[in-house]
């Protein structure tokens, strides 16, 4: 009943946050700070994450290649097949779940504790719109940390399978362009959108609606950050369904 | 001028306002008072708007914000201003910007125009070079000072309290009281003061409201609360040490 009842609550604050505008002027800044907030501040740790766990994939990948009938430019193929289609949409989104949405929760949560929210009620600002819909925006942006991590993934395994002696740039460059479907590049984008909303809506309405006090700000980030790697899973095997089956 | 009519206010099956009619008048600081529980804050927000009671009606100016539509509701609440228990400053922003805040949201005003208003509020509460400074950075007493500038910076009609002096010492909490006070007076605004601190009933309470159990059972001023022979006000008055002693001399025993 619980679930029923939050699944209810989750989306009439989705009605509430496209509801209500606040000042264009105002909330365009706000925009600017939340892509500099959720977007750029995770550059950082999504670049040094993807080339590393590009690197790591063709080295595992060239390590189970053991048989000689089998073609080296396979190992990129797998690296980019792996990379594209599931490390950097989802494993990543994961991690930004983590990053972000912990980041998200606390920070309107901490704003419910501290009556900040209250404030901006009584002021006849619609607090969904003020805080929820810049971060909606801004995080539309992050397929474009997706597709930096896609070619720093790529970029790792290059550098890891080419210098750690595992194959050569021919083989490697062989293997890139091998059967390459662009629809799986759309397919990896859409997903990246559908998992972007998710990151910015459901760390936002476990702050906001989270009671208690800093403990309960705590416990709601760890909700957060669970709730949105369930979704996660859960949208991407759909959207896999839907559109690779 | 606020009038409230027979408001009720029910949580589940608690019913923790049982019907309240009073008067704010403007001009003046009209505070409500009484224990914890007794329906302070519920009553505050039903005045805010945040709670609908289930019954009775509250005016503001001759119009119930019941029969309000949104629009008239979103005026209305820029007319309001708040100073929230703990500030309520948004940490995010400097000192200036918390206080321009109502500025920019309801206001065409030019970023000089709205610097020039906010200088000025800042003085008003004996705030100033404090501009850049983040709420963090400042101490509680100041904080409340940056709230109140907040508060009166759209020069609102309406200015609400809720327990202004809560953790703060009683110097600084006779500062934030005079301040009311004076700014009740000087901009001739209807305040509505929250407290259990007979310190702020004795400076600013110049028409008190006792709340008990979610009755108003006694309303009168800070003169005649030492005065009255109601049980109930007698014994939330005289809880204190302090207050039992003042008591003792009037009586003389």
């Amino acid at each position: 009943m619980k679930y029923i009842r939050d699944i209810g609550s989750y989306f009439l604050m989705l009605k509430k946050v496209f509801g209500g505008f606040t000042k264009g002027s105002v909330l365009r800044e706000l925009i600017f700070k939340e892509i500099d907030d959720l977007v750029i501040s995770s550059l950082g740790i999504v670049a040094f994450i993807s080339f590393f766990v590009g690197g790591v994939i063709t080295i595992q990948t060239a390590l189970n290649l053991t048989n000689p009938l089998i073609p080296k430019s396979l190992i990129a193929f797998a690296t980019r097949q792996s990379i594209i289609l599931e490390f950097a949409p989802t494993f990543m989104s994961i991690i930004m779940a983590g990053k972000v949405g912990s980041f998200i929760t606390s920070s309107i949560g901490s704003m419910r504790v501290t009556e900040q929210i209250d404030a901006l009620e009584v002021m006849g600002i619609n607090p969904l719109n003020y805080l929820v819909f810049p971060k909606i925006v801004a995080m539309m942006f992050y397929p474009l940390v997706i597709a930096l991590a896609m070619f720093l993934g790529i970029v790792g395994g290059y550098v890891a399978g080419v210098y750690g002696g595992f194959t050569n740039s021919t083989d490697f460059g062989i293997g890139l362009r091998d059967t390459f479907e662009p629809f799986h590049l759309i397919y990896a984008f859409l997903k990246t959108f559908v998992f972007a909303f998710i990151i910015a809506t459901v760390p936002s309405w476990q702050g906001y609606y989270m009671k208690g006090g800093a403990l309960e700000v705590g416990k709601a980030s760890t909700n957060s950050f669970v709730w949105t790697s369930v979704l996660i899973i859960l949208a991407n095997y759909i959207i896999t369904q839907l559109l690779l089956s | 001028m606020i009038k409230v009519e027979n408001v009720k206010k029910r949580f589940g099956q608690e019913e923790i306002l049982k019907g309240i009619t009073t008067t704010f008048e403007r001009g003046k600081t009209n505070l409500i008072i009484g224990q914890s529980g007794s329906g302070k804050s519920v009553m505050l927000k039903c005045l805010l708007g945040l709670f609908q009671p289930e019954e009775g009606r509250i005016y503001y100016e001759e119009q119930a914000i019941q029969d309000m539509n949104d629009d008239q509701q979103r005026e209305l609440r820029e007319n309001i201003g708040m100073l929230f228990q703990g500030g309520a400053l948004f940490d995010s922003m400097t000192i200036e910007e918390n206080v321009m805040f109502p500025l920019r949201m309801f206001t065409k005003q030019s970023k000089e125009e709205m610097l020039t208003r906010v200088n000025d509020v800042l003085a008003r509460v004996n705030l100033q070079n404090e501009n850049k400074k983040y709420p963090a950075e400042i101490s509680g007493g100041m904080q409340k000072r940056v709230s109140i500038a907040r508060a009166i910076v759209n020069r609102p009609k309406f200015l609400f309290c809720d327990e202004p002096n809560s953790g703060l010492d009683p110097k600084t909490a006779t500062v934030i009281d005079n301040l009311i006070q004076e700014i009740t007076h000087e901009f001739n605004i209807t305040t509505v003061v929250v407290t259990h601190d007979m310190n702020s009933v004795m400076e600013i309470g110049e028409q008190i409201n006792f709340l008990k159990n979610g009755l108003l059972v006694w309303k009168g001023t800070n003169d005649e609360i030492f005065r009255t022979d109601n049980k109930d006000v007698t014994d939330f008055v005289y809880s204190s040490d302090l207050f039992k002693k003042i008591r003792e001399v009037q009586l003389g025993i």
